[in-house]
């Protein structure tokens, strides 16, 4: 059976895609620039970083690009003016909700969230600092979660869950208390599931995760392996 | 042979109950404190003058007039007594066949009953909750009956269809189309939800109407499964109603015992179960995809539709998710037919709708009302209106998803279009009166808090965005604001509205964008005339 | 030849790095000083705040209110308002004792030590805020050159759009941290 192949137009331009496929791989497949936090590779969606909302012609809602199926004959906004406005303001309230300081972070310079806020323009935080009074667990043997750095994208659990199969992280607590916890909210190095594979340090797009001994702009994070890695599992090897 | 039983179980009672020259119904609700004791000092008063023989003494759910509570029903004569003490007792019984007790006594004329038309809460306050007979006799299960014997699925969905019930949640969503949807699904099994995680501060139907006609609601999600086809079903109730919860449960066992819940429900080829799901209290386990993951055992943290859980829901199978009171309005659709319930209401808004009235209001308590009745009339004749001199500033509707109505406004009328209009919602059925004494922006800011507290925490905008609102309206709230306030103020609501991921989020800046609307100057009022950077401290 | 632009800079609470990237743009300060008369700054020896300055760069986050009326001094005097560096954009470095306060923050450094005679110096030092603020949280900004420190080339780039009239936006090479 061949899967059938479904014609839409992104920000004008007529683009084909596989049915099944998002807008978000159709349009990076076209080379259209759609911004993500919480999207990865390999990793289920979980649509919740709202970075990659866009315009459906037809429908008065956002739509994020990372779950949104495309359909035939469907017109879709990329970057209209309102979009870039909303993903600015996104970005801000994420540096705005913790306690980010790129200048003495380890990732400074390969971090997703800086490199975001430096492509789509952002210059200054609008909104006040929430300046929350975070921890920074050192527990483990190889690794540090910074609290302060984390956005809450929750690709560790996710990789960790579906990936791994360990499922040492999850989140405690809600709304902007809401907090990665190692098991039952145990010290990660406590932690009596993490495999200590890593995967969820490479996966963290910014500085919240880190190996020991990695100072100022030392940290380079490798998640490219993931779709491999996801293939062969469901392959059953 | 069960329908037989069941005739016999409403004749036996019928003749128990006949037996009695006086029934005595107090109110056994939540929100009525001491009626045990109440209850206690009637019973032993008519043991004492050896009337057990003649008067009969039973405890029924709300009656819904709280603010007169604890509430004394006598039958026959329909006698009602207000603020009821055990003290009363002796003079209550010593009345009966008499002249009523004068200084106790509630005029059943009073608007806040002629003016009410109940549906819903027809059995509410008249009969015993933990009483399946007692159901019976008032007429119940007689629904069931005639669906499951004189109906196809295909009818009900007609039947329903035809009737225009929309969904008593909050946003509603047609019943009919819904439970279609479901009905052609394909995956098996299907589920069946009721949704009772009612969470908005100052709303309390769903708890009522759980406390007062329990079997109501599961005659009507039995219904609602024989139309679907589902197998399964669940009650998500919150476990800060214990009442409820203990209620349900008994009333679950009772229709298990005979033959109303189970395998093949009263000789028919239905085969339906009931589980209770306690929610521990989380806001966001009212959205319907996050009260699914709740039921699964997961953290409530709501998904984005589509899928919709009619086509993929619990465990990825089809679901029907509706509210307590939607299934709680299915018995009198079906047995009333779909053009008598399509009367009531207006034409796009039909039938009748449950509001809980409070704050600054004499009748505060449980209502109902057809649709499209003004709110001048639910505040100033059913509710009395205002005590001790306060003039009506504002209708709150919807609760922390809501906005406000203005009393300039106020002849509205209750139907889910013409609330959306005026930038509110219909909501569960909270309603709160808000006097001239207060201020807006300190009511906007407790519902911000509000949705800060319970935001789930998954998505960005509502995340951060409703503490960055809170934050705001706090400086508002301190006379501290500037006009820049308010212009983030505003952008900040847009963004986490149109951006938000579930319902919780979008509908997050409501009462804001409300307030915004019909009382802007009182936010103007608290920003700094004196533009002296001195003083404009962050 | 046109009348040169007064510029001016301020150092609040940071550490001077961006005033070393500014003397880093080397012999390009003299293609700038064509254009420019730099009326004040902690590399120029004159100590009152001039009436109008065309461009005043402040690096640096306001940390108190010493820091708060010299801002709004300067952003009253001056017609275009820089902040100049992370800590004049974001708080940056200053900002890391937000999240305790400062009273904790002056007791942590200077009584929980080894010291002989632990003390919070007082005299002469002014008080702190709570918070330490970027300049946009009091008084409105016109242009933000985020990095830590940005580089002579991002200020040489700025400066120049700058002494051209170019007001809006102006793609610079630099962000948070760099």
């Amino acid at each position: 059976m061949t899967t059938p192949i479904l014609t839409l137009t992104i920000d004008g331009k007529e683009v084909s895609g596989l049915a099944g496929e998002t807008i978000l791989q159709v349009a990076r497949e076209n080379g259209f620039f759609i911004p993500t936090l919480c999207w990865l590779d390999g990793l289920t969606s979980a649509g919740s970083c709202r970075l990659c909302m866009v315009e459906i012609k037809g429908s008065a809602a956002l739509h994020p690009a990372c779950i949104t199926l495309i359909q035939e004959g469907m017109a879709v906004t990329t970057s209209s003016e309102r979009l870039l406005r909303y993903r600015r303001a996104i970005i801000e309230l994420l540096f705005s909700e913790r306690n980010h300081v790129c200048a003495v972070c380890v990732v400074n310079g390969h971090c997703e969230l800086q490199t975001l806020a430096q492509q789509l323009g952002i210059d200054h935080i609008s909104f006040p600092g929430l300046y929350p009074d975070l921890p920074v667990d050192a527990s483990h043997p190889r690794f540090v979660i910074d609290h302060n750095r984390c956005i809450l994208c929750t690709r560790c659990v996710r990789v960790c869950g579906e990936i791994e199969g360990a499922h040492t992280w999850d989140v405690k607590n809600r709304g902007v208390r809401s907090q990665i916890v190692a098991d039952f909210d145990t010290p990660w190095g406590d932690s009596t599931t993490c495999t200590g594979c890593g995967k969820c340090v490479h996966v963290c797009p910014t500085g919240a995760l880190f190996e020991k001994g990695k100072s100022v702009a030392e940290m380079f994070k490798k998640p490219l392996g993931l779709p491999y890695l996801k293939a062969i599992r469901d392959l059953g090897v | 042979m069960p329908r037989e039983k069941i005739d016999r179980i409403t004749a036996e009672h019928r003749w128990f109950l006949d037996q009695f020259n006086y029934h005595i119904l107090v109110c056994a609700g939540l929100g009525c404190p001491g009626n045990d004791d109440i209850l206690r000092a009637l019973g032993q008063t008519v043991r004492n003058r050896q009337l057990t023989d003649e008067v009969l003494i039973r405890k029924v759910g709300c009656m819904g007039l709280c603010s007169a509570g604890p509430l004394v029903l006598i039958r026959p004569g329909d006698l009602m007594y207000q603020k009821v003490q055990p003290e009363d007792a002796e003079e209550i019984i010593a009345s009966l066949g008499k002249k009523p007790v004068e200084r106790l006594l509630l005029s059943p004329d009073l608007a806040f009953f002629t003016r009410q038309h109940k549906n819903v809460l027809r059995l509410s306050g008249r009969i015993d909750p933990e009483s399946l007979p007692d159901y019976l006799v008032a007429g119940g299960y007689q629904a069931l009956l005639q669906a499951l014997f004189a109906m196809q699925p295909t009818d009900i969905l007609r039947c329903i269809q035809e009737s225009g019930l929309r969904g008593r949640g909050g946003a509603g969503y047609p019943t009919g189309l819904k439970w279609s949807t479901v009905a052609r699904a394909q995956g098996s099994p299907k589920y069946l939800i009721c949704n009772a995680d009612e969470g908005d501060p100052g709303a309390f139907m769903d708890r009522s109407l759980l406390e007062s006609t329990p079997y109501a609601i599961l005659e009507g999600m039995t219904v609602a499964a024989y139309a679907v086809g589902a197998s399964e079903g669940f009650i998500y109730v919150r476990a800060e109603y214990p009442l409820a919860v203990q209620r349900l449960k008994r009333a679950i066992r009772d229709a298990e015992q005979n033959n109303l819940l189970g395998h093949s429900i009263c000789g028919s080829n239905l085969n339906f179960r009931v589980q209770i799901r306690l929610g521990a209290g989380a806001f966001v386990c009212g959205e319907e995809t996050a009260l699914i993951r709740s039921i699964e055992g997961r953290r409530g943290l709501p998904r984005p539709r589509p899928p919709y859980p009619a086509e993929k829901g619990l465990r990825g199978r089809p679901t029907l998710i509706n509210n307590v009171e939607t299934y709680a309005n299915i018995p009198s659709v079906i047995t009333n037919g779909p053009e008598w319930w399509a009367r009531l209401g207006t034409d796009k808004s039909r039938g009748t709708k449950v509001f809980a009235l409070t704050g600054t209001i004499r009748n505060t308590g449980l209502i109902e009302v057809p649709m499209g009745m003004p709110l001048r009339e639910i505040v100033y004749d059913i509710g009395g209106g205002l005590p001790g001199g306060h003039a009506l500033k504002a209708v709150q509707t919807g609760g922390p998803s809501g906005g406000c109505i203005p009393a300039a406004l106020l002849d509205t009328p209750v139907t889910y279009e013409s609330l959306n209009e005026l930038g509110s919602i219909m909501g569960s059925g909270g309603m709160i009166v808000i006097d001239d004494s207060a201020s807006m922006v300190d009511i906007v800011t407790y519902f911000m808090a509000f949705c800060r507290d319970e935001s789930c925490g998954k998505c960005t905008p509502c995340r951060v965005g409703t503490a960055q609102i809170h934050n705001l309206l706090t400086k508002f709230q301190n006379r501290k604001a500037t006009m820049a306030d308010l212009e983030m103020l505003e952008w900040l609501c847009d963004l986490v509205r149109n951006t938000s991921l579930c319902g919780l989020g979008q509908s997050a800046p409501n009462p804001v964008l409300s307030a915004l609307r019909f009382f802007r100057q009182e936010f103007l009022d608290c920003i700094l005339t004196d533009q002296n950077h001195e003083e404009v401290r962050p | 030849m046109m009348e040169k632009l007064r510029l001016a800079t301020l150092w609040f609470d940071g550490c001077s790095g961006c005033h070393m990237s500014l003397l880093d743009t080397d012999e390009r300060l003299l293609e700038l000083t064509a254009f420019l008369d730099i009326v004040y700054s902690p590399l120029v020896d004159v100590k009152e705040f001039p009436d109008k300055v065309d461009i005043t760069c402040v690096e640096g986050a306001i940390s108190s209110p010493e820091d708060e009326r010299m801002l709004v001094r300067v952003r009253n005097s001056s017609r275009l308002l820089v902040a100049l560096g992370d800590c004049a954009v974001t708080g940056n470095i200053p900002a890391m004792r937000n999240i305790e306060g400062a009273p904790a923050m002056l007791r942590s450094i200077y009584t929980s030590g080894n010291g002989l005679q632990p003390q919070i110096p007082a005299l002469d030092l002014p008080a702190l805020n709570d918070k330490a603020l970027p300049l946009h949280r009091f008084v409105p900004v016109d242009l933000f050159i985020p990095g830590c420190p940005p580089g002579a080339d991002t200020l040489f780039t700025a400066l120049t759009a700058l002494i051209h009239g170019n007001t809006g936006h102006i793609a610079l090479p630099t962000c948070f941290g760099a």
